[in-house]
């Protein structure tokens, strides 16, 4: 059992970095607590992969500890991690069976065959592979292979933490779902620890209770699917998640609020406030599409705006404007009255959040 | 990969059917039409049927010779193969030092084979070649030149020299071809290095040491330029192998009767075994 | 001691072991004969460029040479032309006796050199290409065109059919797909075919040995002639050694990123 805690981490893939933009993974300290089950979401090239193979021993941070439940493992190899990992592609032993692949982790542990039979059982059962233990294991279809990568980490009693790294990638879509559901069962009978890369958001929250989402080598905020989703916090986890993402528009200090290209947004006192105090000039607002409140008719606090373009997905429409110059979209449900040619916009007090580079600025806390 | 039937691609194929066909398919019959012939000189000859098979096959000679072909041949695979993998295993993967030993390892296959045997015919002298004076001058009583034993000793490390380069490149390139995750997933599996190897990199060598033990099988079978001007075949018989035989029997004695038939017994062996190998190949890229 | 220092000091073994006899051709190729003769010394006593100048001033000597690379170089050119479209045609196609002529043609690279001696000599005679660099570089395809047509065959069917397909709706024509689109994708595959013709037509002898006497005759040969009525002459036999060794070092120069990719015949 582990609690993962990454201390004061960086790492850099040259030798004598110069500059923040030679490092991989920027200084972070970050927990992952003993039985959750966490995603890594971010871009390609964003280093979480780098961060999972740091979390694996596979790779060696360049500064900064591992901990887990508190002892440091910068200097434990991989294989006394007490780890498993699930690659990109299933890896499986070829030459061997199933049983074999299984038994592989267990038999290089030297642990006694009688026990190694009713383990591999055992987990044979809970991936539904009891039926093909006896087979090839290169004549697998891409699921159930990955299936038995992921059966060899949980045959071991020592593992206390899996990680996965993109592992449905090469997985059929109508099987990717119920490979998703074993895991989140797994997850619920094992009591492990799981890290789970991906960039598929759909994909982090259905498996995550929280996610840490990453960008340039920083993860940028750490939280439940829905705080990513209400409140984004950084610019960047707006623009990633929900779809289509935040409209994010870059603003001037302005009396009593904002400003840009002539269409003034009031703020709160405090957040007024707040802005006369900090240095700063790269402020951004930020609203989600889902609530830009739309209406055929002008009301109190609402901006006249051009329709450019209206696309009907079925279930809901998104609505594409110009507000001001600048282009912004609004997800609208699929029986509500959209206006042709002018609309009138607002964006309520509660979901309008505010941006000082890059990052979130709240009322609540003054920081 | 599912083929399309279409007999159009004899068109893509015709040319190399009459190029191999014209150097392939008429010295092959001339060869058919004197082991059949007792020939005198250009205008006589007599046919005579199953003869020199009959002589050649009873002849100690060809025993000899076949007997020696058949360990030498199973000594360079013995030896080369499992050397040949072990070079490839310890290999640097990455920069410099990977390119340099690369191109070190292939030097040895790029030199004429007559060369081969004159590098160690002079290396292995124990007046002026290295190899010879460091054994003698360690108490070892070395001479290839009198001593049969020393002789075929000389000839198996200088085939080794040669081909185990071979058989070091297909695997290195075999092993280039394992991914990254294989390794990272057998380490957390805490696989030994030796369960690396038997688990994950021989099967995915499997392919490469086909064409490898094919390759070496054949060429080593077939030996001739490089013993002949190390040794000449001697001291003795001692190495003097199939391919010697023949052209001594040939063009030394001019007996060309005993000679084709000889070469066309040698042929089949050659044939039958290559056979076996090739329906292994062909087995392998079905299973995949 | 551990395990990537243990492999470090293996391959420095090997790489010694290989070097070592080739240190020592080079290292007499800088001596005169009696120097060579008279005692053993690791390092040129009297550094001498002599042998080499032998070499280099005698027609006889040097144009052996040139005749090995011409009939080399016609040989890699001659195998590829024809082993390119044949080996399209064995990975594309079923046709009748398609697998009884891969077969065929495989047994060629199994045929001792030394069984098609005789009827070589006749057959180049009659046919008047004796003592041609053709001559020799056909000889070479017996072994060097099935060889080609195997690797090339692997390598071809590792690129998908749709490749194929899409060039076609494309618009265009068999011999510009296959030169602008396909030829591209296996380019290592070439390189690694073409190391393979030149390095075993290169380092043959009994052939090209055979069916030459004086206009093409391959340097290799040629360097039986040290052997004179004193002796051999070791030196010259050395500078001439070392001579030959050369090409072979650029061809791989110029493949050896190919190598890592290309060495297991698209069989991996």
């Amino acid at each position: 059992m582990a609690e993962i805690h990454l201390k004061a981490l960086a790492h850099s893939y040259s030798d004598a970095p110069k500059g923040p933009a030679d490092y991989a993974i920027r200084e972070m300290d970050h927990v992952w607590k003993q039985g959750g089950a966490y995603a890594l979401l971010g871009p390609s090239g964003c280093g979480k992969s780098t961060l999972l193979n740091i979390i694996s021993g596979l790779l060696s941070p360049s500064d900064g500890d591992v901990l887990f439940d508190g002892k440091r493992v910068n200097d434990i190899p991989p294989e006394t991690r007490n780890i498993a990992q699930v690659f990109q592609f299933p890896v499986i032993y070829d030459s061997m069976t199933v049983f074999d692949n299984l038994a592989f982790p267990l038999r290089n542990m030297k642990v006694p065959e009688a026990k190694v039979q009713a383990k591999v059982l055992e987990i044979a059962e809970i991936l539904e592979l009891q039926d093909m233990l006896k087979n090839k294991a290169k004549n697998l279809t891409a699921d159930e292979k990955q299936k038995v990568s992921m059966g060899r980490g949980l045959v071991r009693d020592d593992v206390s933490a899996i990680l996965f790294d993109e592992p449905l990638t090469v997985i059929d879509p109508h099987l990717k779902w119920k490979l998703r559901r074993k895991l989140k069962q797994i997850h619920e009978q094992f009591n492990i620890t799981m890290v789970y890369v991906t960039h598929d958001q759909l994909e982090a929250s259905t498996f995550a209770d929280k996610i840490a989402v990453m960008y340039n080598g920083q993860i940028v905020q750490f939280g439940t699917p829905r705080e990513l989703f209400e409140s984004p916090n950084h610019t960047f986890v707006g623009y990633f998640i929900g779809s289509p993402g935040m409209n994010v528009v870059e603003v001037q200090r302005h009396n009593g609020g904002v400003t840009f290209n002539g269409v003034d947004i009031p703020l709160d006192d405090g957040l007024v406030d707040f802005l006369n105090q900090v240095p700063g000039n790269n402020l951004k607002i930020g609203i989600r599409p889902e609530f830009v409140h739309v209406s055929g008719e002008s009301v109190l606090g609402a901006y006249e705006a051009d329709i450019s373009h209206l696309e009907d997905l079925g279930t809901y429409k998104i609505l594409t404007f110009r507000l001001g110059g600048e282009t912004m979209k609004a997800r609208l449900d699929e029986d509500q009255e959209v206006p042709s040619g002018k609309a009138y916009v607002s964006f309520p007090k509660q979901w309008l959040k505010l941006y000082v580079d890059e990052y979130l600025v709240e009322d609540t806390y003054d920081e | 990969m599912n083929k399309v039937e279409n007999n159009r691609a004899w068109f893509l194929v015709t040319p190399v059917f009459l190029l191999v066909a014209f150097s392939a398919v008429i010295p092959l019959m001339t060869v058919v039409n004197y082991s059949v012939q007792d020939i005198f000189d250009q205008n006589t000859a007599y046919f005579v049927g199953a003869e020199w098979y009959r002589e050649v096959l009873n002849d100690p000679r060809l025993h000899d010779s076949l007997l020696r072909q058949f360990i030498f041949s199973g000594s360079v695979l013995l030896i080369e193969i499992p050397l040949g993998i072990a070079v490839a295993l310890m290999m640097p993967t990455r920069g410099w030092t990977a390119s340099a030993s690369l191109i070190l390892l292939a030097i040895p296959l790029l030199i004429p084979w007559n060369v081969i045997g004159t590098i160690w015919q002079v290396f292995g002298r124990a007046d002026i070649g290295l190899f010879g004076w460091a054994l003698n001058s360690i108490g070892v009583d070395y001479n290839y030149a009198s001593n049969p034993m020393d002789a075929w000793f000389t000839v198996l490390l200088m085939d080794v020299w040669h081909w185990t380069s071979l058989v070091a490149l297909l695997c290195y390139s075999g092993l280039r071809a394992i991914p990254e995750a294989y390794y990272q997933a057998a380490r957390i599996d805490r696989a030994s290095n030796w369960a690396i190897f038997r688990y994950i990199q021989l099967p995915k060598l499997k392919s490469v040491l086909v064409i490898g033990i094919l390759l070496r099988f054949m060429d080593s079978f077939m030996i001739y330029t490089e013993p002949f001007v190390l040794t000449g075949g001697g001291p003795g018989n001692s190495t003097t192998f199939l391919s010697q035989t023949l052209t001594q029997m040939a063009i030394g004695q001019f007996d060309l009767g005993p000679a084709a038939a000889f070469s066309l017994i040698y042929f089949l062996i050659v044939l039958l075994v290559s056979w076996l190998f090739f329906t292994t190949i062909t087995h392998l890229d079905k299973a995949k | 001691m551990n395990y990537s220092l243990k492999k470090k000091l293996g391959i420095s073994a090997y790489i010694f072991f290989v070097l070592l006899p080739i240190y020592w051709l080079l290292n007499m190729s800088f001596k005169s004969n009696a120097e060579i003769l008279g005692e053993l010394t690791f390092w040129p006593k009297d550094f001498t460029l002599d042998n080499y100048a032998v070499i280099f001033s005698d027609p006889t000597w040097y144009m052996g040479y040139v005749n090995s690379m011409a009939y080399v170089s016609l040989n890699v050119i001659i195998t590829l032309m024809v082993a390119l479209p044949a080996a399209y045609a064995f990975s594309r196609y079923k046709f009748a006796g398609d697998k009884q002529l891969f077969f065929w043609l495989l047994t060629n690279r199994m045929a001792p050199p030394a069984v098609f001696l005789l009827p070589f000599f006749q057959l180049y005679s009659s046919v008047g290409l004796f003592d041609t660099h053709l001559a020799v570089a056909l000889a070479h395809c017996l072994f060097n065109v099935p060889l080609a047509v195997w690797i090339l065959e692997g390598f071809m069917s590792g690129v998908p059919r749709e490749i194929d397909e899409t060039a076609y709706i494309d618009g265009y024509s068999f011999p510009r797909f296959f030169v602008k689109i396909f030829l591209p994708l296996i380019r290592s595959g070439i390189g690694v075919t073409a190391f393979f013709a030149f390095m075993f037509s290169w380092v043959e002898l009994l052939l090209a040995r055979t069916l030459t006497s004086v206009e093409a005759k391959p340097i290799s040969a040629i360097m039986t002639r040290t052997i004179g009525a004193s002796g051999i002459d070791w030196g010259v036999l050395a500078a001439a050694g070392v001579l030959t060794i050369i090409p072979g070092l650029l061809v791989i120069w110029f493949v050896r990123n190919h190598v890592a990719k290309g060495f297991a015949l698209g069989r991996v």
